[in-house]
């Protein structure tokens, strides 16, 4: 059992849940993710992790509510157990001093982001980073992210912080001002897709963090299988980052419906079973 | 595949008191007249659409009666087809005279597993191959499977169940990777020789591919649980969770006090054909299909997981895990479950008595046939194949013959769910956390002949190092571990006490 230390909400729909895992917060580096379950009848959800205290034996994951499971996990508490956390999963950034490093980052996103501006940063690297949002409340780790950033770009659609606009034009006029060695992107697919494009105009190497579907997490099962260069690659195994201008985004949208339909139908009668049951207070 | 014999052991075996008495009650042409037992069966209209256990065991009666057809033959023949070398005639003549409880005994003495090995082992190319009535008699082989799942079976069902007898803790730390067949045999093996054994497992319940990869209707989940609470009860400690090359490293379990590692962490990533459209959505991997439904309960309402089944579901494979995948897709409703093979029903790397069953259960086998190409709707989901049919050649490098594709034979199947199992490749974790390991091309780790690597003091056996084979033949590589660990411990570590 994985005790939750500490739970609270960075936007409506987005929690922060620190969790005691020694051994995890030992060994994790910028990159990888872990894969939790928090009951019996729960799912393997995988989750990248977005910090940790060694000292504490604790790692940070960010999740936004948007099925059954993501539900499940924003109502638990500090003090609640998890069932199972199993991790560091994945390859890690590769961190070197590389110049200057443009991070951006599209909603939820931005969580996994975060280590890896943090240890470009340590690395000696000049770091810009582009956070990306709807609108003003949804917006994540500002403060997190200034704190290791040379400089923070905010993009919201509304304009209701920071500049108005997509991520890509946060990013595009970085480029144009000023030399780029490296871009690591990390959000929704089509964001990924879209900045990896941009890059490419300028032919910037640029690395994005895949948040495919995933059981197992240890390469047994395939789910996550993506196009990279024409081949077949498994991300939680060979990636989760991949050079983001050889990713298949087109087919790795389309994977990430796979499950869409029950998922949805699913959620619902879920929050139904919930209005169903009288408030225990 | 035989193995050498100790001769001389087992006449030594024959000659006792017992024995020797139960031969002289009934004479050996009487016994050769008995007809070999049937297996009852549960009905296959019915069983296809629940997870009942298909083959519903022995009664006492038919088991008495079946081990009465041993003839307890001078040199048994049977013990050297079998990877674990179980001791088969003294259980099967100990169930003749009665004594299940004693015969259960036997079969632990060499197999933690004895009541999983009595459902999925292929007795049939093994002991029973190797029986006299199939070398010289040309009749049907003594049953070996199902009696061995008897006594295990009774044993378990009488609460009277034996643990192995222990030798005294010896406080040497031993860490086995992985909790498949081939680590807990080794971890059944280093506890009866004394050492604190503790088994890592990557995943959240213990087993490995008998929890995940074969499914409730041919190997219930609780008879695996027995059997590993059997070990647990030897001192055998478990963590879940706790992957060994992420989680902490060989090095990091070192420095916690671990002497020697036996690698078993099993054949992971699936294999894909890489034709187009492979990557549609319906389209997945036998492992994949099989986890959501065995592993996380994907099947059952109550449960978060999804699983995606349809009413047309091709397999794409001829093997064991085609057929899991094949009757799962069954039970769940598919109103067309068919298997695409390459070759003929002759060369069907899948256990005779699986192709049977899944016939029985109105499984479509579509032989001498390949998928090429996958179609999809607007949406990404599979509705289409396109397969070509094949004819066979020469023999290849397995002696089977090499099915070659007909040229202008491709004709089109309407699926919905697409399930790909054409075998898989090692799991990486282990070889990629440890870059001076050495493998094979096929990335497989390479061990000697007491399955040691290239790493002193770390050992592997299983799929990691076949590739992907058998639960017994990994059990087997459990056994030869587990005395490759005993010697190496004895002749570093306590030589220099």
């Amino acid at each position: 059992m994985f005790k939750i230390v500490k739970k609270e909400f960075l936007s409506e729909n987005v929690a922060r849940l620190v969790i005691e895992a020694p051994y995890i917060a030992k060994s994790r580096k910028a990159g990888n993710f872990i894969i939790l379950r928090i009951d019996k009848n729960g799912e393997r959800i995988p989750l990248t992790i977005a910090d940790a205290d060694m000292e504490q034996g604790t790692i940070t994951v960010i999740v936004q509510r948007v099925g059954v499971s993501s539900h499940k996990l924003c109502a638990m508490n500090a003090g609640e157990m998890l069932l199972d956390v199993v991790g560091p999963l994945g390859t890690a950034t590769h961190i070197a001093k590389i110049g200057t490093v443009l991070c951006a980052g599209g909603g939820v996103g931005v969580a996994p982001l975060f280590p890896i501006v943090q240890a470009m940063k340590l690395a000696g690297n000049r770091v810009i980073t582009v956070i990306a949002a709807r609108t003003k409340d949804l917006v994540i780790l500002e403060d997190e992210m200034r704190a290791y950033s040379d400089e923070l770009i905010i993009m919201t659609d509304d304009g209701s912080l920071g500049t108005k606009g997509l991520v890509t034009q946060g990013m595009e006029e970085v480029i144009q001002r000023e030399k780029v060695n490296e871009a690591v992107v990390i959000g929704p697919a089509v964001m990924m897709k879209f900045a990896a494009l941009t890059t490419k105009k300028y032919n910037i190497p640029t690395v994005a963090s895949l948040n495919t579907i995933m059981v197992d997490g240890t390469g047994m099962c395939g789910a996550c299988r993506v196009s990279v260069g024409g081949k077949t690659e498994f991300v939680c195994v060979s990636g989760p980052e991949f050079d983001a201008h050889k990713v298949n985004f087109d087919e790795m949208l389309n994977r990430l419906k796979a499950y869409k339909t029950k998922e949805a139908e699913g959620y619902r009668d879920y929050l139904k079973s919930l209005e169903a049951t009288p408030a225990l207070v | 595949m035989t193995k050498e014999l100790d001769k001389e052991y087992y006449k030594a075996e024959r000659k006792a008191e017992w024995r020797n008495k139960l031969r002289k009650e009934i004479k050996s042409k009487e016994r050769t007249n008995v007809v070999r037992v049937h297996m009852p069966e549960a009905d296959p209209n019915v069983r296809n659409k629940s997870n009942i256990e298909v083959n519903k065991g022995l009664t006492l009666e038919m088991a008495v009666s079946e081990s009465s057809r041993c003839l307890d033959c001078v040199v048994p023949t049977c013990v050297s087809g079998c990877p674990v070398g179980t001791n088969i005639p003294k259980f099967v003549k100990y169930i003749e005279s009665g004594d299940i409880l004693g015969a259960a005994k036997v079969l632990k003495e060499n197999n933690s597993l004895p009541a999983i090995c009595g459902r999925v082992c292929p007795q049939e190319i093994q002991c029973e191959a190797q029986c006299v009535y199939v070398k010289k008699l040309s009749k049907e082989g003594s049953a070996i499977g199902y009696l061995e799942r008897f006594a295990a079976d009774y044993e378990r069902e009488s609460g009277n169940s034996s643990i192995p007898e222990l030798a005294s803790p010896n406080g040497i730390k031993m860490a086995v990777i992985g909790s498949g067949p081939a680590g807990l045999t080794v971890a059944g093996e280093l506890a009866k020789f004394g050492y604190d054994v503790t088994v890592f497992e990557a995943l959240h319940d213990l087993g490995g591919v008998l929890k995940y990869g074969i499914p409730e209707f041919r190997l219930p989940k609780d008879i695996v649980d027995f059997e590993i609470n059997t070990i647990k009860q030897m001192g055998v400690k478990f963590i879940t969770n706790f992957i060994v090359g992420k989680t902490a490293s060989i090095n990091d379990l070192k420095n916690e006090g671990f002497k020697a590692f036996f690698v078993a962490s099993g054949a992971g990533l699936p294999n894909f054909m890489n034709i187009p459209g492979e990557n549609f959505n319906g389209i997945q991997s036998a492992n994949e299909f099989l986890t959501r439904v065995n592993l996380m309960n994907g099947a059952d309402a109550n449960f978060d997981t999804p699983v995606h089944t349809g009413k047309n579901v091709v397999i794409v494979g001829g093997g064991n895990t085609a057929m899991d995948s094949v009757r799962t897709a069954k039970r769940m409703g598919a109103e067309r479950a068919m298997i695409v093979y390459r070759r003929s029903q002759e060369e069907m790397p899948a256990r005779a008595e699986e192709v049977k069953h899944a016939i029985e259960e109105g499984i479509e086998f579509i032989n001498l046939a390949s998928p090429i190409e996958y179609f999809a709707n607007v949406n990404g989901m599979v509705t289409k194949m396109r397969v070509q049919k094949m004819q066979l050649g020469e023999p290849d490098a397995s002696g089977r013959r090499r099915p070659q594709p007909i040229e202008g034979s491709e004709y089109d199947i309407d699926v919905d769910s697409v399930i790909i199992a054409v075998g898989v490749s090692p799991n990486p974790i282990i070889q990629q956390s440890m870059p001076d390991l050495e493998v094979t091309k096929w990335n497989t780790i390479k061990v000697d002949e007491n399955m040691m690597t290239s790493i002193p003091g770390l050992f592997a056996g299983g799929d990691i190092v076949r590739g992907g084979a058998t639960v017994i033949l990994a059990m087997g590589d459990g056994r030869k571990a587990a005395q490759g660990m005993h010697k190496y411990i004895n002749e570093t570590i306590l030589a220099e006490v």
